[in-house]
């Protein structure tokens, strides 16, 4: 997961690829190549195009006012402001703290840093109902802090504080996880010429680290920020399904499913699926800004 | 300003990076720490800077014990050996830094800013890139910048890490010359790591050996490469010819050999290792000579100034290779040819004992 999870600026070799094919001595045979061709197109349009076809297909099925109808329903509406603010509470927490760990792994020795790594790692790791339902097992009416939150009247679980703990868990590593490989490959040298220079601790991360990761950092963004709307294990867990309250959109296209309601499940799933696709567009910029920056980086050393 | 180390040590893990160092480096020197990898010189460079700490020992700068200042404070300069110039910004910025990280009090205008940045640019002769990026620019140059951007705090003392190293040979040697023009300038007290002994030899005032976290000998570098300490410096320095024997009376037998030595206070028997130059060793084509190495010659190499032979041992130093210089004429008149039996024998020889002691 991890592997899939991380950009990778290297990959501009395709021109070498081009040459490779051009020359009629390393090319291979025509039934090979359109053997190989044919099977990965028809598994890319199986399993990828039509789907996403499929529900736009299925959204628009019984007309545009239909569609309207189901966006604008008030429960809706109370989905997509629910997943707005998990993913704007989430988003900003795990940038924080993942160039924080980041920057802490890959520039700094110190006991016990492959067990951050690995704690890092978790959930990746973890299947999201259980992330979950440690939530629940903690904060839950019958948990460990179930008492304490009821006689000061918070609601944790099956409310939205729950629901935000569970997306951060859940996006925990996306920041953190594209960042070391890049700091650990930028090493320090730069920061430790800024020391010599004079600066404190705060000028070399705002001058020389930051802008050294900003397009690793976004691009870690742009993932959690997708991950955080798309969440639906964890969140299932925690959020008790009440309408109106504690829906998160891929909560709310599963309700209406299940109602049979499948214009209405069909028209919020192409939000999220026109989400993904804004997302992928915004990635493939930041990953070809990022080989530029690479290659320059790569000219420089 | 004066640096002084005393009794550094440093270990990392089980690995002795530095052992109980203690040395000064006076005012306004350029002096260089010499030594294959490894050796510790590196580590000790980053000490003197901050950047590594001591496990014990203490660090001087100017009579005053350094331990608990911060390098941003040391007011040192230092270069790596990648530059570590900063990407993002131009060759200008990259210069301007240190100025700019000032606290606003002591931090100069910004025009104060820009003089002084084309000052150093024009000083390191590179004031037509201020606007390039430091990818755009070739090592050498790049080289030149980090300098200038270490110059540009001014320093009270410059440190560079194998400053040269990632260059190629033509471009080193120019900017060893430049350096050193430099130095003669500005009188900087500075310090320069490098494993190159040519590069130590040419540019510095004074060389400091090193090897295996030990100080092996320190001088000027006529001292180290004509008087050399230790048998490691004598091989470090330039090409040397080296035999293993005893010592018998007023010679050295090594094998069924003996090679003749002046007067020396080791003791009859002793087991020494004896060293000498290439230009140091005659040739003798005499076949009923006795005294020397027997040795067969494998190539003689004449296209220079002055004509190399190799040659290979017999008589119980086979397997080993030999290396002799002379001039062509001297080659000439001598007849050499390849897979002749001859003999080799020591103008100047230098024996030291097996423990590294100087005879």
């Amino acid at each position: 997961m991890a592997g899939a999870t991380t950009m990778n600026p290297g990959s501009a070799g395709s021109r070498g690829l081009t040459r490779f094919e051009a020359k009629a001595a390393t090319r291979e045979s025509p039934l090979v190549k359109w053997t190989i061709l044919g099977v990965s197109l028809s598994f890319f349009a199986i399993f990828l195009l039509m789907p996403l076809i499929a529900v736009f297909v299925e959204a628009l099925r019984k007309g545009w006012e239909t569609y309207l109808t189901a966006l604008t329903d008030p429960d809706a509406l109370s989905a997509v402001k629910l997943t707005l603010l998990a993913a704007v509470i989430a988003v900003p927490l795990n940038l924080v703290f993942g160039v924080s760990a980041a920057w802490a792994i890959a520039k700094f020795e110190f006991r016990g840093k492959h067990f951050l790594i690995t704690l890092i790692d978790l959930p990746f790791s973890v299947s999201p109902v259980i992330a979950g339902l440690i939530y629940v097992l903690v904060f839950g009416a019958q948990g460990w802090l179930g008492p304490w939150l009821a006689e000061h009247d918070l609601k944790v679980i099956f409310a939205v504080p729950g629901i935000v703990l569970a997306t951060v868990f859940v996006t925990f590593p996306f920041v953190a996880r594209e960042l070391i490989p890049l700091m650990e490959a930028q090493g320090r040298e730069e920061e430790e010429a800024a020391v010599v220079l004079g600066a404190h601790g705060f000028q070399v991360f705002w001058h020389v680290t930051l802008p050294n990761i900003k397009w690793g950092l976004l691009y870690g963004v742009i993932l959690t920020n997708a991950r955080a709307m798309g969440e639906f294990g964890a969140v299932s867990v925690v959020s008790g399904h009440i309408r109106g309250h504690t829906n998160t959109l891929p909560l709310h296209v599963e309700i209406l499913y299940n109602e049979y309601q499948f214009a209405a499940a069909f028209a919020v799933a192409s939000l999220l699926a026109l989400l993904a696709l804004v997302t992928l567009v915004i990635k493939s910029w930041v990953e070809h800004r990022a080989a530029q920056a690479y290659k320059v980086t790569e000219d420089a050393s | 300003m004066s640096i002084q180390v005393r009794n550094i040590h440093k270990q990392f893990g089980s690995f002795t990076a530095l052992d109980d160092i203690s040395l000064d480096f006076p005012t306004g020197e350029l002096v260089a720490l010499l030594g294959p990898s490894g050796c510790g010189k590196t580590t000790l460079l980053r000490i003197i800077a901050g950047l590594e700490q001591a496990d014990s020992g203490q660090v001087l700068l100017e009579g005053e014990d350094a331990s608990g200042t911060h390098v941003r404070e040391r007011q040192v300069g230092f270069v790596f050996q990648h530059y570590a110039l900063f990407r993002h910004m131009t060759v200008f910025d990259n210069v301007a830094f240190g100025m700019r990280m000032k606290p606003r009090s002591q931090r100069p205008s910004e025009k104060q800013i820009r003089d002084k940045v084309h000052e150093l640019l024009n000083l390191v002769q590179l004031d037509w890139l201020a606007d390039r990026f430091p990818s755009q620019l070739s090592g050498g140059q790049r080289q030149r910048i980090a300098l200038a951007r270490a110059l540009a705090v001014e320093p009270r003392v410059l440190l560079l890490d194998e400053p040269f190293g990632a260059l190629d040979a033509k471009v080193r040697k120019e900017l060893r010359r430049w350096l050193r023009k430099l130095h003669d300038e500005l009188h900087i007290t500075s310090i320069f790591v490098t494993h190159d002994q040519e590069e130590a030899l040419e540019v510095a005032d004074r060389v400091v050996l090193m090897d295996h976290g030990h100080v092996e000998q320190i001088g000027t570098p006529e001292e180290v490469y004509r008087h050399p300490a230790t048998p490691f410096v004598y091989g470090f320095l330039g090409s040397v010819n080296f035999f293993h024997g005893r010592v018998e009376g007023e010679t050295v037998r090594v094998g069924e050999d003996v090679l003749p030595h002046e007067p020396h206070d080791l003791d009859h028997g002793a087991e020494v290792v004896a060293f000498a130059r290439p230009h140091e060793l005659e040739i003798v084509t005499d076949p009923a000579a006795t005294e020397g190495l027997a040795a067969k010659i494998s190539r003689v190499l004449s296209f220079g100034v002055t004509a190399r032979v190799e040659l290979d041992g017999v008589n119980g130093s086979t397997g080993r290779h030999f290396e002799v210089e002379l001039t062509r004429e001297r080659a000439e008149t001598l007849q050499l040819s390849e897979g002749q039996l001859v003999r080799l024998v020591p103008s100047r020889l230098r024996v030291f004992d097996k423990k590294g002691t100087a005879a």
